[in-house]
């Protein structure tokens, strides 16, 4: 194992504990709005797809990388939007001027 | 210019952590969620300047079609389909990564062992994703195939035997691909086809109220696949973003499963609700059906009222009637209340979503475990679509195959009225006591139209 892969499985030792700590203090209320949130953070995959789209070498790795960056887009885009539909819902007793 | 990406990436996984930090409150999640997006876009734009992407005619396409499909898709559904959207963006994402997995491997057919394994990795949970979140969308949007209702729970003979088979497949099919030998880009591809073939068998044993529990695993899959395609490319803000996303799944599993007072595996491999059980001898009586006119006389008279909805608000698309219910009973000076359990309706969070569409302020929102101390002191409690959620069974009568699950004890309070269709069984298929207790009164009919023959009744005073 490369020193790389060390460093990079550090990272994720410590974000999956952030993810905890920041996750379970989410009230259940909010938790559609969580899920659709997260799931537009899982689009972080569109980081991948980009390169691989934008890159010339090979055809097929074209196509695929298209394909991916279109699904991942439709993840982000869809994801961010929808929740932030929903949260504009959510109002208190007293706030509900329009 | 490699610094300037790596620079940016920690800013975007910042703007992940605080966005997700800002969720832990209604007033500051709407911020949070901005946030996030923002990291988001921060991290697309400083990848377009990576020096191996030289064609952006490419990009451009999947990113115009992308939005296009994005845009219309959140503007356009419904509130009461939100389950069916989430299913669908999880799927989204794992096929994504699946893809960004298949073009590396596209572009390096010789990978190193470690990047062999994150490859075969990503393909697979990407796949189990994809096909699994296809299932997932397909039951809770209740597509039928002939006369089978595909929201069922389906098991059959051999079942576990198949998905021995095939798990042993996929261990050999990854040996191969990992031994490098022979034709190993046909392997891969059987690889992927027995991850999508692994996500339809995952879900199809899984019945329709169990659905809150598949939903948030496969959210939990979807950010696992991001994070495996990051150390394919050996991306950290994948890495980051995906174990959030991965983390934030498993919690809300869990916090599922916990609600039921089942495991992870009975969830996923018993086919719960698929038998069916014996209608429960024993502690019947009468059933003391209530006219609307009656359940108004009730209200009226009282001066706490706690709703509990379930799935069958959803289905009776009943929000927008019951919040006009509760604007009445607040100006006759009665304190209203919606109790909601954490598994009620088809994703965590469901009811909170349509109750806030339809205008209920948050904070009349109330959780299980603050309702219950206070059910005594509750005049009456509607349950409007909601069944297994209030089976006094689960507390008492160990026989049932609910026993143990938490409930909202509505039994407790001074009357309890239930709209309900018919005398129809629960999802878990097991009659509810509750029916025949003396405070109980049924108010049969469509939720909807009783809500408004209440609504109608309250007008006409």
């Amino acid at each position: 194992m490369s020193p790389e892969f060390v460093f990079l499985a550090f990272i994720l030792v410590l974000a999956i504990f952030l993810g905890f700590e920041l996750i379970s203090k989410v009230p259940a209320t909010l938790h559609t709005p969580l899920m659709s949130g997260s799931n537009a953070i899982s689009g972080i995959a569109i980081v991948g797809a980009l390169i691989s789209a934008g890159s010339d070498h090979n055809q097929l790795s074209v196509i695929l990388g298209t394909a991916a960056v279109a699904f991942a887009t439709i993840n982000v885009v869809g994801g961010y939007l929808v929740t932030n539909r929903m949260l504009a819902m959510f109002k208190k007793k007293g706030d509900e001027k329009k | 210019m490699t610094e300037i990406i790596n620079s940016a990436y920690i800013i975007s996984a910042l703007l992940f952590g605080w966005g997700l930090k800002l969720l832990s409150s209604p007033v500051t999640a709407r911020r949070g969620n901005l946030l996030s997006a923002l990291g988001m876009l921060l991290a697309i734009v400083v990848t377009l300047m990576n020096q191996n992407i030289v064609d952006y005619r490419f990009i451009a396409i999947g990113i115009i079609v992308g939005s296009i499909v994005g845009v219309l898709a959140a503007r356009l559904v419904a509130m009461t389909a939100m389950p069916e959207m989430v299913a669908l963006l999880n799927g989204f994402g794992g096929i994504a990564s699946l893809l960004v997995g298949w073009a590396e491997y596209n572009s390096n057919q010789s990978p190193g062992s470690f990047t062999g394994v994150t490859i075969f990795l990503t393909v697979l949970i990407g796949g189990v994703t994809f096909s699994g979140s296809v299932i997932a969308w397909a039951k809770l949007k209740e597509i039928w195939i002939g006369n089978f209702g595909i929201s069922k729970a389906l098991v059959f003979k051999g079942q576990q035997v198949f998905n021995s088979l095939l798990l042993l497949a996929i261990l050999v099919c990854g040996g191969l691909f990992l031994a490098n030998v022979g034709d190993v880009y046909t392997v891969f591809l059987v690889i992927i086809g027995l991850a999508f073939v692994l996500g339809i068998m995952a879900v199809i044993p899984i019945g329709g109220a169990d659905m809150p529990v598949v939903i948030s695993l496969l959210n939990s899959y979807s950010g696992m696949a991001a994070c495996a395609a990051g150390f394919v490319i050996q991306n950290n803000i994948l890495i980051v973003a995906g174990s959030l996303v991965g983390a934030s799944g498993i919690i809300l599993t869990n916090i599922m499963c916990k609600a039921m007072n089942r495991s992870l595996a009975n969830v996923l491999f018993s086919g719960f609700g698929s038998v069916i059980t014996k209608a429960s001898a024993g502690e019947q009586g009468e059933v003391k059906p209530l006219t609307v006119e009656d359940g108004y006389y009730l209200l009226e008279a009282s001066s706490s009222v706690a709703f509990v909805p379930g799935y069958g608000l959803a289905v009776a698309q009943a929000q927008h009637a019951v919040r006009e219910l509760s604007d009445l009973l607040e100006a006759n000076g009665c304190e209203v209340r919606f109790a909601v359990h954490p598994v009620a309706g088809r994703m965590p969070g469901h009811m909170n979503v349509l109750l806030a569409e339809a205008d209920v302020p948050y904070d009349q929102l109330v959780e299980m475990e603050d309702i219950n101390p206070i059910m005594e002191t509750v005049d009456v409690c509607v349950v409007v679509g909601a069944n297994d959620v209030v089976n006094p069974a689960a507390l008492d009568d160990e026989t049932s195959p609910i026993y143990g699950m938490p409930i909202i004890e509505v039994e407790r309070a001074k009357t309890v009225i239930v709209m309900k269709r018919s005398m129809a069984t629960g999802f878990a298929g097991v009659q509810n006591p509750l029916f025949f207790k003396d405070n109980t009164r049924m108010l049969f009919g469509d939720a909807k139209a009783s809500l408004q023959g209440l609504v109608s009744e309250f007008k006409h005073d």
